[in-house]
């Protein structure tokens, strides 16, 4: 069901002031953490509450904290993955741009627990006002001492810094954002070593993304314990849920893991536009294999997502009704896969232009019916042999659409039209 | 010299924040950029100059991000979403509508000088759609009405 944790203050106005944040038990956490205790009880705390980043891979952030090597010589960084350019997904803009400061003490408690003096939140290019907030946020901390040196006289320093990006979806990749934090092109690493280990400038880095972070002074405040009793037993707390598409009510909507699909798509949303039949939903961003209307009941958890066939991801949910052409649909996603390769893997570089030509051959009427096989091939040697996910997510919604929608490609290839047109809510006919 | 004495007091500032100058690239190519409005050789040079890393670390990271334009643009740069959340909600017909109205093909500029219009993928827009960029600014859940009104807005404004 519906929980507002991360959006509990979403709709007051003056929630980005310092003041308004302080007002409310804002910096609390992060004076518990710094006054009262040691860097590995935060760990330890963030490890009891079983959060798993909200990035798109799921992984326990406590865990990804604890790789940090204690001994190390090397200066220590936080980075606050803000890139956010999956297709679908707005999640991390609403908390930047409503509530900075959360975001702000998140970066600020994950830095003492890893040792960090200096934290970076990597903000994608376009989003201008949400990087004017985190910045203002970051100066207002200043002044309150929250950030600088021996911050509220504990001995601790930290400086923070708002970072942007140049709108290349890839950095949205941990090893690819550290390439572009240095000035490079955002081009993916081979892993080991990870980044926990050599990350910014081959020194040890923690890589969160914005909504993963923003639950910290929470589970501080609360404890771990009380955390991990939200959700389910294996995805615990909430998860802020982008609903968009075909749906009367689009928005972001947070509620506790494990709530059913249906429950965000026909409350929440409202049900499908003009009263139309659902015929698909891409549940975690574009990146994740598409399910069908018999799926609607799938609880939102890691765990569930996976049973029904997809992946929960980025928790960018979209949902098309009868009138979507998914040839179509896998001609947008092709050539936004196309477009954003980074162009470092052959398989990769190549094999997105082939997957984009082959289909928009196909739409455009000129396809033949072993192109289907083809681009099943050219799935096949993608997948899996590239550095980073990329390749894989670029296949993931062709082999989809052909999987469930094959008829349609036929459909294409016999009748050079399509067996659905688009009749979409038209922007001219508003 | 194209970068104003401004810019490069940014450029110089946003250089001493970072503990390694390079990361001060992407940073300071967006100065330029906002300054310019779009990113060449020159610009290249004189930013890698004032960071004080070579030429060719500024120009392999400009060249590979998209956001920065290459060519000369408008005044206003619309950059209309046309991915997938912005498809279903009829950015197709927005791209149109736009090309139609301001007389041009993607990326020219129209003839008064002020508007270059570009299709471009996600813009994080998702639950807004459809929506466009211009310049820095979002403007989402279009109608022709909406877009007739911002373009009248900001020509005014020019």
């Amino acid at each position: 069901m519906e929980k507002k944790l991360l959006f509990a203050n979403i709709d007051d106005p003056k929630q980005p002031e310092i003041d308004t944040y302080i007002s409310k038990g804002g910096y609390e956490s992060f004076k518990k953490v710094i006054k009262e205790m040691k860097p590995e009880e935060v760990i330890e705390e963030v490890k009891k509450s079983g959060i798993r980043g909200r990035g798109g891979a799921g992984f326990p952030a406590g865990m990804k904290w604890s790789f940090v090597p204690k001994d190390s010589p090397k200066p220590k960084y936080l980075v606050c993955n803000g890139d956010e350019s999956e297709p679908g997904t707005c999640k991390d803009r609403v908390l930047m741009e409503h509530d900075p400061h959360l975001v702000v003490e998140g970066m600020a408690i994950a830095s003492y627990a890893i040792g960090a003096g200096h934290a970076f939140i990597y903000i994608r290019g376009e989003f201008d006002y949400p990087a004017s907030q985190m910045r203002k946020a970051i100066d207002q901390a200043y002044q309150k001492g929250f950030l600088g040196k021996n911050i509220q006289g504990s001995g601790y320093d930290l400086e923070m810094i708002v970072h942007t990006g140049g709108g290349a979806y890839i950095c949205g990749e941990e090893t690819a954002l550290l390439n572009s934090l240095e000035g490079k092109p955002g081009q993916t690493r081979i892993r080991p070593p990870f980044p926990a280990v050599e990350g910014l400038y081959a020194c040890p880095t923690v890589v969160n993304n914005v909504e993963t972070l923003s639950n910290m002074s929470l589970i501080i405040k609360n404890g771990g314990e009380w955390y991990s009793k939200i959700g389910t037993e294996k995805s615990t707390g909430t998860r802020i849920f982008c609903l968009s598409g075909h749906v009367k009510n689009p928005g972001n909507y947070e509620l506790e893991l494990g709530t059913p699909m249906s429950y965000l798509i026909n409350d929440l949303g409202g049900g499908i536009v003009d009263g139309k039949k659902l015929k698909a939903i891409i549940p975690g961003g574009s990146s994740t294999p598409i399910l069908t209307p018999d799926k609607i009941d799938t609880k939102l958890d890691f765990e569930s997502v996976v049973e029904a066939g997809s992946m929960l991801g980025s928790g960018g949910v979209i949902v098309m009704h009868e009138d979507t052409d998914m040839v179509w649909v896998a001609k947008v996603l092709a050539h936004f896969y196309m477009h954003e390769s980074c162009g470092e893997c052959t398989p990769c570089r190549q094999g997105t232009k082939w997957l984009h030509d082959t289909i928009t051959r196909i739409y455009n009427g000129h396809g033949k019916m072993e192109d289907i096989d083809i681009l099943l091939d050219l799935c096949d040697n993608i997948e899996g042999k590239t550095i980073c996910p990329l390749g894989d997510a670029a296949v993931i919604p062709i082999r989809s659409t052909i999987n469930l929608f094959r008829n349609e490609y036929e459909h294409y290839i016999n009748h050079k039209k399509p067996l659905v047109e688009n009749k979409f809510m038209s922007f001219v006919n508003g | 010299m194209i970068l104003s004495d401004d810019s490069v007091d940014a450029i110089k500032k946003t250089t001493a924040r970072y503990p390694h100058r390079k990361s001060a690239i992407l940073p300071g190519l967006t100065i330029a950029y906002r300054q310019v409005g779009h990113l060449n050789e020159d610009l290249y040079g004189e930013v890698a100059e004032v960071i004080g890393v070579s030429k060719n670390e500024v120009a392999s990271a400009a060249t590979f991000y998209t956001m920065f334009p290459k060519q000369k643009v408008g005044k206003y740069l619309i950059q209309v979403c046309v991915n997938i959340s912005c498809g279903l909600m009829g950015a197709e017909s927005l791209m149109e509508y736009l090309l139609k109205k301001l007389n041009v093909k993607p990326g020219e500029i129209s003839e008064d000088g002020l508007f270059t219009v570009v299709p471009v993928e996600c813009l994080g827009s998702c639950t807004t759609a459809p929506m466009m960029q211009v310049n820095q600014d979002f403007y989402e859940n279009l109608t022709p009405e909406k877009v007739d009104q911002i373009l009248e807005d900001l020509r005014k404004k020019a």
